[in-house]
């Protein structure tokens, strides 16, 4: 049976989890270490925590912080957020981390990507890409929150960043994210058909059916955030995660 | 009491938060000095072959490891790259490993993967245990899952020392056991209540 892995993305600012639509309006969820807690008691595949200020800020990371948030945490971490230098890089694995996430970064310098996977192996290093439709439709990567633009396209971001020693590739639609639409697939498509490395799609889950579709368009994850911190009526908090048989039943016995 | 062995090339500390979750005193050597008193090693490891070689070469640890395996007969664990080093060498690099065990390590033959597999192996994967009564295993939940992260795995020349197998486009050893020997291809440390019951069964090996 193959298992593709589900990973909540959480989002930190300011030290509380919050959850934005459309990389706006942040709604404040709750306590980051309680969350995570919930979360490994639910037995999740992966969790990332994306600390959505410190980049934008110019902060560093919270390593402190981060540190609190994974002690109990039984399962793979990716954090991102904030990191600039390779000192960053190491003191995130110092904390017990295990991938780093690198967003905007992975544009201003790609050649960080590759001093960290010197290091820690590839495995270790994911490049982040948010990506936009522009008014003519054309997929638009952006950095920095989606405030900016990068040159290349998608396919070419991607293929730079694994060439640069990326091991794995989240890609988040910002048309998408935090929309209950679905996965946008053309893009899922296009991209996962560039790169060797894992695809981790982001941005417009509603159910473990999207997942199926997304793996069957070449994701090797998929990931969601507001499917996994709200009930499903109401838009209430309620952090939840789909239990084994559930992701058996209605994803794994279905890939081939 | 278990002895981490800290050579600058992974993540000690989930290790520790898990042992330390389950009651496990555990020490942290980055020395061979901090080795000599050591009754129960874990080898962990991420990144390249041959710079976890040097690194534990630099630190003066490979001799005395291998005395305390072979002479003193001290249970090891190693896990992921930690695990690939007690083999004979690895196609990742040129390093002799610690050839503690008849083993190579190879990289993922992706003539035999479909496309939709990638490399790393990066997620999620059952165990068929070939051992059931080994002690690493025993009373251990059903169906078993932990999690990889690798693109080479364990070849053993010697198919009695297979301790468990995985599938990722194929079949291949995903644990190895001979004699006070044990090695991992996942990472018990973030693998739930699978991993941590692993870990336990280790803690409690003469």
């Amino acid at each position: 049976m193959r298992r593709i892995r589900v990973i909540p993305i959480l989002l930190l600012s300011n030290g509380g989890l919050v959850k934005t639509a459309r990389f706006k309006k942040p709604n404040y969820i709750g306590d980051p270490i309680n969350a995570v807690r919930i979360f490994n008691d639910k037995e999740v595949d992966e969790l990332a925590l994306l600390d959505i200020e410190a980049s934008g800020l110019g902060k560093e990371p919270n390593f402190e912080k981060i540190k609190n948030v994974v002690s109990e945490a039984f399962m793979p971490m990716a954090y991102g957020g904030g990191i600039k230098t390779l000192d960053h890089i190491k003191s995130i694995f110092r904390v017990g981390i295990e991938k780093v996430v690198i967003n905007t970064m992975a544009g201003r310098d790609p050649g960080l990507l590759e001093r960290g996977a010197a290091i820690y192996g590839s495995q270790s290093i994911a490049v982040s890409m948010d990506v936009k439709k522009d008014f003519l439709g054309k997929y638009r990567v952006y950095l920095n929150k989606g405030k900016e633009k990068v040159r290349l396209s998608p396919v070419e971001y991607a293929k730079r960043a694994e060439s640069f020693g990326a091991g794995e590739i989240i890609i988040t639609s910002i048309d998408r994210e935090g929309t209950y639409l679905g996965y946008d697939l053309d893009l899922v498509n296009q991209v996962s058909a560039a790169i060797q490395i894992p695809l981790v799609v982001n941005g417009g889950a509603r159910n473990i059916n999207d997942f199926l579709i997304a793996a069957q368009a070449g994701a090797s994850a998929t990931a969601a955030g507001s499917l996994f911190v709200y009930s499903s009526d109401e838009k209430g908090v309620m952090i939840n995660y789909p239990k084994q048989h559930e992701l058996t039943d209605h994803l794994y016995s279905k890939l081939n | 009491m278990i002895t981490i062995i800290d050579y600058k090339a992974g993540n000690i500390l989930s290790i520790r938060n898990m042992l330390k979750k389950l009651g496990v005193a555990s020490e942290i050597a980055e020395t061979q000095k901090q080795l000599g008193a050591a009754k129960k090693l874990i080898l962990p490891g991420v990144g390249h072959f041959d710079h976890g070689m040097k690194h534990l070469r630099d630190a003066g640890m490979v001799d005395v490891i291998r005395d305390k395996v072979i002479e003193e007969k001290i249970p090891i664990l190693g896990i992921c790259l930690g695990a690939q080093l007690l083999g004979k060498g690895s196609e990742e690099g040129i390093e002799p490993g610690l050839s503690l065990v008849d083993m190579d390590v190879v990289k993922f033959d992706t003539n035999k993967l479909d496309q939709h597999l990638k490399i790393p192996h990066m997620g999620w994967s059952n165990l068929t245990i070939k051992k059931v009564e080994n002690p690493l295993f025993i009373d251990s939940q059903a169906e078993p899952r932990f999690y990889f992260v690798h693109s080479y795995h364990f070849k053993m020349n010697k198919k009695e020392d297979v301790l468990s197998t995985s599938y990722h486009g194929y079949f291949f050893t995903s644990a190895f056991h001979k004699d006070n020997i044990y090695g991992v291809q996942f990472h018990p440390e973030k693998s739930h209540k699978y991993g941590m019951k692993l870990l336990e069964n280790f803690a409690k090996l003469n």
